[in-house]
Order: C-alpha cells, then sequence, then structure tokens
C-alpha cells in the first residue's frame, strides 16, 4: 500500500515537473536564450553576407603547425558609435522625454477617473471599469489610424476649429510630438486607469469619514490620506506605461515627425533600412540597460503585491 | 456637490476621449468621398471594394490562422505557467520563472522582434530549422509574447479561487491530474476563455514582431494595413477597421453574456448546495 501511494506521489512529482518544464524550457528558448544572442551579436561586425554580420567564434587551422584554434572576436565599435553619435544619444533622450510625457499626461486624465469609478455605485462600478478596457481589445494600430484622420490639416479638429472661425487655414497637429503624445496617452490609459482603480477601490472609506470628522478639509485629506495610500497604484500604474513608451515604434512612425526620433525607430531603421544588425543589436541591448532598472521595480512590485494576496 | 460634479465631467472627457476617436472613425467608413474627412454622403461600396482585395483578404487568412494557433498554445503554456507559480510553492527557479513570465509584458517589441529573428537565424544555421521565415517563425513569436498575459490572468484566478475544493478532492484521493481536469479546470474555465481572446486579439493586432520574424509570403494582416496607413488614410482601411471592431465586439459580448450566465448558475448550484446541507 506505500509502495503504491509512493508510486504515486512520484508520478504527481513527475506530471508536477512536466507541467512547469513545458512553458519553463519555452521561455528558455524563445525569451532568454534570444537575449544572449542580441548581447553577441552587438560585439560582432556589420558584414556582406547571408546573416548579415561576421562569427564572433571561429576555428582558425593552422597548416603548418597542424593545430587549430579558437579565435573569439569582440568587437566594440558598435558601442563606441552609440556613445559617439548625437543621433542614438538624442534618440535615448527623446524617448525617455516622451515616455515621461505620456506617464504623466495619462496619469493626468486616469487619476480622476480612476478616482470617479472608485467613488462610484458598487453596481455602476464593473460596467465603468469594462468601457476603459473595451478599447484595449480593438487594434492598437487601427485606434492610432483613427487620429491621423483627427489630427491632420483638414482633419477633424481643424475643420472643427476653422468652422467655429478660431483659425482662418488648415491646422496640422499630425506629424508632430504633440500628436505622439496624444496617440500614446490614448493608447496606453487602460494600463494606467486599471491598477489605480484596484488601490483606489480597496481604499477604505472610513478612514476618510475619520479625517472629515477631525475637521480636515476634502481636498487636504485627499492630499493626505487618499494620494499617500494609492501611490502603489500610481506607481505600477507609471510603470505599465513608461517602460513600453520607451520602446515604441508604431505610434512615432505613424503620428510622429521625421524629428520625432525614438529609440524603437532607430533600432527598427538599422535593421531594415540600413540592414546594420550587430548597430541594432547594441541599440537593443542600450535600450534594454536603460530599461533594466524600471523592469526589475515592475517586478519587485508585482512580486510583493502577489506575496500581499 | 461641487466634487461630484468635477467627478463626472472628468468621467465624460476620459469616455468621449476614448470613443469619439472610434466612433468617427466607424462613421467615416460610410463616407462616399475618397477624402475621409470631408463628409459627401452615405455609402457602403468601400466595404465592397474590401471584398474583392484579393491581397488583403489572404492577409486575413493568414492572420487569423496565426492567432488561433499561437492562442490556443499560450493558453496550454500559459496554464501550465499559471498553476506552477500559484500553486507549487517554491521550486528551482522559480524567480527566474517568475522573471521570465513578467519581463514579457513590459518588454518593448522591437526587443522582442529583433532577438527572436536573430534566434532563428542562429537555429537555422546550427540546426537547420526553421527553414526560413513564415508563418511557423510568427506563430512562435506570438505565443511567446501573449504566454505572458495568459499566465498573468491564470494565475491571478488561481490565487484568487478557493483551494479547498480541491484539497478535499486531494484528500478523498483523486490524483493531481484527475483534481486538475475535474476540479480546477471547469472552475477557471472563464479565465481560460478570456486568457484565449486575450492572446487571440493580441496576436491579430501585432505588427511589430511580426515584421521582424516573417518571410517573404507570410504578410499579416496589420502589417498590410500599417504600410498602406504609411501612405496616407483610406476608406478602406476605416471600413476594415469597423469590421475588425465589430467581430471584437460581437465576441466580447458573446463571452460576457455565457460567462454571466455561468456566473448566475454557479451562484445557484451555491445556494442550493446550502440550502440542501
Amino acid at each position: 500500500m506505500s509502495a503504491l501511494v509512493s508510486a504515486l506521489s512520484r508520478v504527481g512529482l513527475w506530471g508536477r515537473g512536466v507541467v512547469v518544464a513545458m512553458p519553463y524550457l519555452w521561455l528558455l528558448l524563445f525569451f532568454l536564450v534570444p537575449f544572449l544572442i542580441v548581447f553577441g551579436i552587438s560585439f560582432s561586425e556589420s558584414i556582406v553576407a547571408q546573416p548579415p554580420y561576421a562569427p564572433l567564434i571561429a576555428w582558425l587551422r593552422d597548416e603548418d603547425a597542424g593545430t587549430t584554434k579558437l579565435q573569439v572576436l569582440l568587437n566594440l565599435t558598435n558601442y563606441l558609435r552609440l556613445t559617439g553619435d548625437d543621433l542614438y544619444i538624442l534618440a535615448y533622450l527623446n524617448s525617455v522625454r516622451i515616455a515621461l510625457v505620456t506617464t504623466l499626461l495619462c496619469l493626468l486624465i486616469g487619476y480622476p477617473m480612476a478616482y470617479a469609478i472608485a467613488r462610484a455605485e458598487p453596481s455602476r462600478r464593473g460596467p465603468l471599469m469594462m468601457l476603459v478596457i473595451l478599447p484595449f481589445w480593438t487594434s492598437f494600430l487601427i485606434r492610432i489610424y483613427a487620429w491621423i484622420g483627427i489630427l491632420k490639416g483638414n482633419g477633424v479638429i481643424s475643420n472643427l476649429l476653422e468652422s467655429l472661425g478660431l483659425t482662418s487655414g488648415p491646422v496640422e497637429i499630425l506629424y508632430s510630438d504633440w500628436a505622439v503624445y496624444i496617440g500614446m496617452t490614448y493608447c496606453y490609459l487602460p494600463f494606467m486607469v486599471l491598477p489605480l482603480y484596484s488601490t483606489l477601490e480597496k481604499l477604505d472609506p472610513t478612514l476618510l469619514e475619520a479625517a472629515a470628522d477631525l475637521g480636515c478639509r476634502p481636498f487636504k485629506s485627499f492630499l493626505t490620506v487618499t494620494l499617500p495610500l494609492s501611490l502603489p497604484g500610481i506607481v505600477a500604474g507609471s510603470l505599465l506605461v513608461f517602460i513600453p513608451a520607451v520602446g515604441e515604434f508604431v505610434t512615432p512612425e505613424l503620428l510622429g515627425g521625421p524629428d520625432t526620433l525614438m529609440i524603437g525607430r532607430v533600432l527598427w531603421n538599422e535593421f531594415f533600412s540600413n540592414r546594420d544588425w550587430p548597430v541594432a543589436s547594441g541599440v537593443a541591448i542600450a535600450l534594454l540597460l536603460l530599461l533594466v532598472v524600471p523592469i526589475m521595480y515592475f517586478q519587485h512590485v508585482q512580486g510583493r503585491e502577489e506575496e500581499g494576496r | 456637490m461641487k466634487r461630484g460634479g468635477f467627478l463626472s465631467w472628468v468621467l465624460w472627457f476620459g469616455y468621449a476621449f476614448l470613443y469619439v476617436p472610434i466612433v468617427l472613425l466607424v462613421t467615416y467608413s460610410f463616407n462616399e468621398s475618397r477624402l475621409v474627412t470631408v463628409w459627401s454622403g452615405f455609402s457602403t461600396k468601400w466595404y465592397a471594394e474590401l471584398l474583392t482585395n484579393e491581397p488583403l483578404l489572404e492577409a486575413t487568412a493568414l492572420s487569423l490562422r496565426v492567432a488561433a494557433v499561437s492562442a490556443t498554445l499560450s493558453v496550454i503554456l500559459g496554464t501550465c505557467a499559471g498553476m506552477a507559480m500559484a500553486r507549487f510553492g517554491r521550486f528551482r527557479g522559480r524567480t527566474l520563472f517568475g522573471g521570465m513570465i513578467t519581463a514579457p509584458l513590459v518588454m518593448p517589441e522591437v526587443i522582442t522582434g529583433l532577438s527572436l529573428l536573430l534566434l532563428f537565424v542562429a537555429m537555422e544555421q546550427v540546426v537547420g530549422w526553421p527553414d526560413g521565415r513564415g508563418v511557423t517563425t510568427i506563430t512562435i513569436a506570438h505565443t511567446t509574447f501573449t504566454l505572458a498575459y495568459v499566465a498573468v490572468v491564470i494565475q491571478s484566478r488561481l490565487a484568487g479561487m478557493d483551494s479547498s475544493l480541491e484539497e478535499a478532492a486531494m484528500d478523498l484521493g483523486a490524483r493531481p491530474a484527475k483534481v486538475f481536469f475535474v476540479i480546477t479546470l471547469p472552475i477557471i474555465a472563464p479565465a481560460l476563455v478570456a486568457g484565449w481572446l486575450l492572446a487571440f486579439t493580441l496576436s491579430l493586432d501585432d505588427v511589430v514582431i511580426a515584421s521582424f520574424v516573417s518571410g517573404p509570403g507570410s504578410t499579416t494582416l496589420p502589417m498590410m494595413i500599417f504600410s498602406s496607413v504609411k501612405f496616407g488614410i483610406s476608406p478602406q482601411i476605416n471600413a476594415l477597421a469597423t469590421l475588425m471592431i465589430l467581430v471584437v465586439a460581437t465576441g466580447i459580448f458573446i463571452a460576457s453574456v455565457v460567462m454571466a450566465r455561468q456566473d448566475r448558475q454557479r451562484k445557484r448550484d451555491e445556494q442550493m448546495a446550502i440550502q440542501g446541507g
């Protein structure tokens, strides 16, 4: 009997092993290993070949001595180019700036929205949140596309302003930094509202009542009670917006002007236009270095929330 | 009172910001004029043109196939991952595993796309597979990045679920596999559906990763939309967008009705169990 039990538990353990191993191996092979390859190729040299990079490791056969040597070539020129060329530094600074403005705009619109939903009747909260999440289900590309018709010269805003007599000619907002801010805020807003709502909803309303009973004005009790308690939501939402926004490609490509340089666009152009895979890899590694602190922090926050449950 | 006024104003503004662009997009798909933003009369001719656009229909079929296969794969793998994170306690390499699950959620798409392409190229050199790039590589790439979303959905559902039912079944001698299929799976089924739909829409939406890992002859629908949008707006894209929104809205509506009905059924069952006991 005990042999049977141990046999079964071994099967159970074995089954557990399979359950863990399948996604584990998949992620190792298709998520972790690719980064190592990118890292390796960022030290390679661009050559005209298929694939267009020089191998890092080569076996050199010395016929005279009859020996074989292992040669490892690490080429740092890609990184020197990244730090030496203004284009890349400018693109990095621009990406951080645009992502910060986007995060701020999302917070400015998203916080009052999340607050209002959390203060609504309990039966209305679900549908109101559903309305925030719903646009997320429609295609990202199509939502960006929708803004082109609104922001372009002779577009919806331009025509509206003209018919109101506020402007005399067409107004072109498209192909500017502002168009990128609007488009990115629009796309990332649900990511901000979601974590904010879940912290604000859990907030105990008796705390605010206590503050009011003690003579605290609503605005002050918001600043001293609600805001500090919703800080985890603010942090999570900001990270969820900021991190992907830094590497964003589609929005600046479609809504931004030619001078709206962002690092995602630079990477894309190095890869597709210049076909310089090693430099594109270097740009990717540099972008990762820029994001590694916020990503680690995000995982830390996620992990803490998980343990709190 | 003033505060309440401010808050409802904020909500109206927020929802207008979210929905006016979509409403305008749909409205102008019925515009007769080729100039998308100048209204000249009602017409459905752009929809008729869509149906005769052969490359577009092919790209749509390809995208739907990739989305269905990768969503199914990522639900299978994501459920395993969610189970491992929520139920298996501490195991060796759990930290790395957790990191690999949450990192893709925020990883910029350009990095994911580039790194997967370089992997496929390197694999082709070393083991001869995958032979060139196309549907297979896009499906693998989409499975990888949607897997993270599914895992998070399943994991949070499992964490919120009462595990006493599973423990009771285990105490009564059910084997882990049986417990999973008979008890756990039916309870988390709504999360599986939600995860599948999420993975499906994310795959159907992706242009950046697909551009990196696709090959000649495997242009997905978003890639096609992206390249035509770069040349400016056209009413045909509006019509296509409207159809896509319609499909998504229908899917979500059906899913939420089904889930609400299941929820009611479950509550009724619980009520009966309490009364019976």
